[in-house]
């Protein structure tokens, strides 16, 4: 009997040192792994390693605007002429797909000391950055806003329910929320879209929009309306970022280029060239 | 039983009232409704029996394709008629008329959906 109950109590500590052991071993093990991992991201470049198939991304020249007075409103409007995006006519209800922004609010992050004086009045276009960790499509509790294949942030307004998460989510500002009726009138009887393009849908009150990277006219072979139009000054260059022959990697290559706020890690798609 | 002379003229005048609806329609059917189809196109992307049971199944299934999956834009029918897989787009081209069409049966079975919030609707037909 004595000698059973020393048995006992050998495998009984035996199993209890084997079962503190294994999860201490394995975890030390997965660490191993991920700094492994991360080594490797960091030859890569900045952060995780960038992924690898189709990415559309943008050059935004913002000098080019200053030479060409007017081609930034141009842009705005083709673009919100073209998805149906409502003026309601003031800035707490304003709906914006692509906007001019001033340097100071487009680059917080950025030393705004000693700056030349030019960079004060310069109109910079931006607009939905289409990042690659987008933190709107994580805040999303319906899947309505979601990562595409391509890179393109995308957005499905019938499953949207007007929650908001997205926009404060959003560190770009780029969401709009329809706090009225997008197809209705203002005090004058004006609709708040001046002209309907019968080929794209409006949207409805309580949901929130932004831009799409005019998907629907990539689809077609068609440019972004904004890059059209800016298509003579090559002040918008748009195109596959993993694609080593488009024009927006030569871009990238031979030019100094800077994002929005890069150090919270969204990976942004969109590249300025001050 | 107590104060039987009013309770059952009571009864019986309740029981009519309630069924009144039953007997004012009494003999007639309503009538079917009868959505106008398109004269210049003669086939739909799927079989009539299926465009009249799902149509919603597959506006749904077309949207996920495309805006999540990046599908093909365009269709085609068995007979090799292509079409534009969108409801603004591509049903509407053939199908002009959203009030003779469409509202035909939707008011009949009295469902409302919601596209027109958002989709436009044929200038024509507005």
């Amino acid at each position: 009997m004595d000698s059973k109950r020393r048995d006992f109590l050998k495998i009984a500590g035996l199993t209890a040192i084997a079962g503190i052991a294994a999860p201490s071993a394995f975890n030390t093990l997965l660490k191993g792994e991920a700094i492994a991992s991360a080594g490797q991201a960091a030859a890569g470049g900045h952060g995780a390693a960038a992924p690898t198939g189709k990415r559309y991304g943008m050059v935004i020249d913002v000098k080019k605007f200053t030479e060409n007075p007017g081609l930034a409103e141009q842009c705005v409007s083709a673009c919100h002429t073209i998805h149906n995006v409502p003026d309601f006519g003031n800035r707490k209800d304003e709906v914006k797909w692509i906007w001019i922004e001033s340097y100071e609010h487009t680059f917080p992050t950025e030393s705004q000391y000693k700056r030349p004086d030019a960079l004060k009045d310069m109109p910079i276009l931006t607009l939905c950055n289409h990042c690659d960790n987008p933190p709107c499509v994580r805040a999303c509790p319906t899947k309505a806003t979601y990562k595409k294949k391509d890179g393109i942030v995308g957005m499905d307004y019938h499953r949207c329910i007007g929650c908001r998460f997205c926009m404060a989510a959003c560190p770009y500002g780029a969401r709009s929320f329809n706090w009225r009726d997008p197809r209705g009138k203002d005090a004058n009887g004006q609709p708040f879209i001046k002209a309907e393009n019968p080929k794209y849908p409006t949207r409805m009150r309580g949901v929130v929009e932004k831009c799409n990277f005019c998907t629907e006219r990539l689809a077609i072979g068609q440019i972004p309306a904004c890059v059209e139009v800016a298509a003579q000054t090559k002040a918008l260059v748009f195109g596959d970022m993993n694609d080593p022959n488009s024009e927006i990697s030569q871009v990238l290559k031979t030019s100094f280029t800077i994002q929005r706020n890069p150090a919270i890690g969204t990976h942004p798609s969109l590249f300025y060239i001050i | 039983m107590y104060g039987k002379g009013r309770i059952i003229p009571a009864l019986i005048l309740f029981l009519g009232l309630m069924t009144s609806p039953i007997w004012y329609k009494s003999g007639e059917a309503s009538k079917m409704p009868k959505p106008e189809k398109p004269k210049d196109y003669t086939e739909c992307v799927a079989p009539t029996q299926e465009m009249r049971t799902s149509h919603m199944v597959l506006l749904n299934q077309w949207r996920d394709d495309i805006l999540r999956e990046g599908g093909a834009r365009t269709g085609k029918t068995p007979n090799g008629t292509e079409y534009v897989r969108s409801l603004q787009n591509g049903c509407m081209k053939c199908h002009s008329d959203k009030k003779k069409f469409c509202d035909a049966c939707h008011n009949y079975t009295s469902v409302k959906p919601y596209c027109w919030d958002c989709h436009l609707q044929p200038k024509e037909a507005m």
